[in-house]
């Protein structure tokens, strides 16, 4: 009936969106169904449509939010939200003045549907199979866990998918990630794309696009696709891809803005032959045996330098750059992390701000307490999170254990709102980046998975989180 | 319509280099996100590199490489393995064009980072470990980089080719900015949309 050869899910989606195609001379003309916009990856672009008299091309597939300069601090109402730094405060204006300019719905400071971008994507049921997604952010890749092509882009970008709604792109390489088995208890997604990471190193998927697959990805739900998919960039690919199935499709049916009756079942006829088929060939492919893989903590300064929690941080070999790492860290060669004292444990982040990773820190904080002299803050990724968490009482296990609760954002994932680690203090984070500095200057990160992280506050240092276990059903991810 | 035109056209870039051995070097490094909340391109030169140029009080770092007399004037970077990992920031390439950058070099440049800077007329710039190990053991030596020819000429004479394919060598030759290209096919992007089997 056709001579198409078999094909993988991302070249299924890439050739449905070629406008153009490309020659040895020049790039194919992409696409693009969905454009999140933030404040601060935008400003310089509404600056060129202004200066060249262009209008946004499709304000309808173009949404809004505001997350990474925004403060977190609790309010009573959102409104009250008081943005820190004049510099910031400027941004978020700015961004709220080129949205009305140009007809852009965002979500502002008083919607309920404010977010992390990508958590509010997923959420709303905007992000979906097959579509092209695309935002000045690098872990757009997120989003691939709904079988969409979605990647991070540069600020001239944006300007290009805000005028036109394409863009100019070289056709990516595929790599296959499959990861068989079931996840040993207290082993999250976290873990297994930190592990994926240590693998393959942070540039092992550099001109890539990855599609992870096997049996411990098909057991995940969306949440925990969401986070193997979101640090898909810190091992240098642009996208990470997981294939749609009825986990996808449960989590989309009913979204606010998922398609709905006769357009649901047009779409899920659509989605469902978005797969690879059993044929189609990856240019490369890395396995990895889920029922090995243990809670894993990085112990450098970036998220390649990783070991599983037990195990010790590997002997310096001659690479200046490990030992620089390891100076600024901290850390000693040949010991595990375990033991390291902790100043401040941070959940959230578009990597692990999700209810699922709400559920999971709390289940290890119930009748527990934050130890002595550790900060831990808790931030949803998006207000609707907030909600969900808050209706299901995990607010007051956070409260109750001495941590704080607070408004959706970015925050100390970054730094970029006021909410940063200080200088030398060691923080055990969720979120998906150790570099130096990343979390304030002189800051020390050590990237977890929401247990390890709730186990290193009980405890006051990193903690295996399957000490803490104990019948009550918290090992059960 | 002749597209037009951003960027100024590159096409030969002759400097000594400055030296980062490190490897990784990621888009916090070369500015960190807190500076980000500008709404600007222009003046982030001053931020490269900040928390490895500044000490915490705020004064240069003397040790630092972009610190010590030789390194002014200089135009082209060479750094470690793996340039440019993390952010999708653009600033990041502003940063290294405002300070006077017009050229990193590397043995590998992460994918976003690569095109913005291409797109901003920074020339990413990867060559074979042995090219690079010769570059960072001779700081300062002068390079000749051509973009017409995609090559990088050594004071030793050795020339070596670094990828660059032909889109992107049309636009830094011509100072074509991609934008206007893309606007040229604005009827192919409406019959596109009219086409689609489904309406995102």
């Amino acid at each position: 009936m056709t001579d198409i050869p078999p094909r993988t899910l991302f070249e299924k989606v890439w050739d449905e969106h070629v406008v153009v195609p490309e020659t040895p001379d020049t790039p194919a003309v992409l696409y693009i169904d969905l454009h999140l916009v933030h404040e601060v990856t935008t400003p310089q672009a509404f600056d060129v449509l202004r200066r060249r008299g262009l209008a946004v091309r499709r304000p309808d597939l173009t949404l809004g939010t505001l997350d990474h300069s925004t403060p977190t601090t609790p309010v009573r109402t959102l409104r009250d939200l008081a943005v820190v730094g004049e510099s910031a405060a400027g941004q978020v204006r700015r961004m709220q003045e080129n949205c009305a300019e140009f007809a852009i719905e965002l979500l502002a400071f008083d919607s309920p549907e404010r977010g992390i971008v990508h958590v509010i994507g997923p959420e709303l049921g905007v992000t979906q199979p097959g579509k092209t997604i695309v935002c000045g952010d690098s872990h757009t890749s997120t989003h691939g866990a709904f079988g969409a092509l979605a990647f991070g882009i540069g600020t001239t970008e944006v300007g290009h998918v805000l005028a036109t709604q394409c863009l100019l792109q070289r056709r990516p390489k595929t790599l296959a990630v499959e990861i068989e088995g079931p996840l040993p208890a207290g082993v999250t997604a976290k873990d297994a794309i930190l592990a994926v990471i240590g693998e393959i190193g942070v540039a092992g998927g550099t001109g890539h696009v990855i599609e992870y697959r096997g049996s411990a990805i098909r057991a995940m739900g969306m949440e925990a696709r969401m986070t193997v998919c979101n640090m898909s960039i810190e091992a240098g690919a642009r996208a990470g891809m997981v294939a749609p199935d009825d986990t996808t499709f449960e989590y989309l049916a009913g979204r606010p803005r998922a398609p709905q009756g006769a357009a649901w079942d047009a779409a899920l006829a659509r989605w469902r032959a978005l797969a690879s088929d059993p044929a189609a060939t990856f240019d490369r492919s890395v396995a990895l045996a889920g029922a090995r893989l243990k809670p894993m903590v990085t112990f450098g300064t970036n998220p390649g330098m990783v070991v599983g929690i037990d195990e010790p941080v590997p002997e310096t070999g001659s690479d200046g750059r490990f030992r620089k790492a390891l100076e600024y860290m901290q850390v000693s060669p040949g010991k595990p992390l375990t033991d390291t004292a902790v100043d401040v444990v941070f959940v959230g982040s578009c990597t692990n701000s999700r209810l699922s990773d709400l559920e999971q820190a709390a289940s290890l904080l119930r009748g527990r307490r934050v130890a002595p002299g550790v900060r831990m803050l808790v931030v949803p990724g998006s207000q609707q999170v907030k909600r969900d968490a808050e209706a299901r009482g995990l607010h007051e296990v956070f409260l109750a254990a001495g941590a704080e609760w607070r408004e959706s954002g970015c925050s100390m994932c970054l730094g970029m709102n006021g909410d940063t680690v200080p200088r030398g203090k060691l923080c055990v984070s969720t979120s998906n980046r150790n570099f130096e500095g990343r979390q304030g200057v002189g800051a020390r990160t050590v990237l977890a998975s929401p247990l390890t992280a709730a186990a290193s506050a009980v405890r006051g240092r990193i903690a295996d989180p399957r000490e803490l276990f104990d019948g009550r059903g918290e090992e059960r991810h | 319509m002749q597209p037009r035109t951003d960027i100024e056209p590159l096409r030969e870039v002759v400097s000594r280099t400055v030296v980062l051995p490190q490897d990784d070097i990621d888009t916090d490094q070369i500015i960190p996100a807190r500076f980000l909340t500008t709404t600007t391109r222009e003046g982030l030169g001053r931020q490269l590199f900040h928390d490895w140029r500044y000490r915490p009080d705020g004064t240069p770092d003397p040790e630092f490489v972009l610190n010590r007399p030789d390194a002014a004037g200089c135009r082209v970077l060479v750094a470690g393995n793996n340039f440019g990992c993390g952010s999708s920031r653009e600033h990041a390439p502003w940063a290294l064009l405002d300070y006077g950058f017009r050229a990193v070099i590397s043995t590998e440049i992460a994918d976003i980072f690569r095109g913005n800077a291409l797109k901003n007329g920074l020339l990413p710039i990867v060559v074979d470990g042995d090219t690079q190990r010769w570059l960072l053991a001779h700081p300062g030596a002068e390079v000749t980089i051509d973009v017409a020819a995609s090559t990088l000429e050594l004071p030793t004479g050795r020339t070596v080719e670094w990828p660059l394919d032909a889109f992107g060598r049309y636009c830094l030759l011509e100072g074509i900015d991609p934008l206007g290209f893309l606007l040229q096919h604005a009827a192919r992007i409406d019959t596109f949309e009219r086409s689609r089997s489904w309406t995102p």
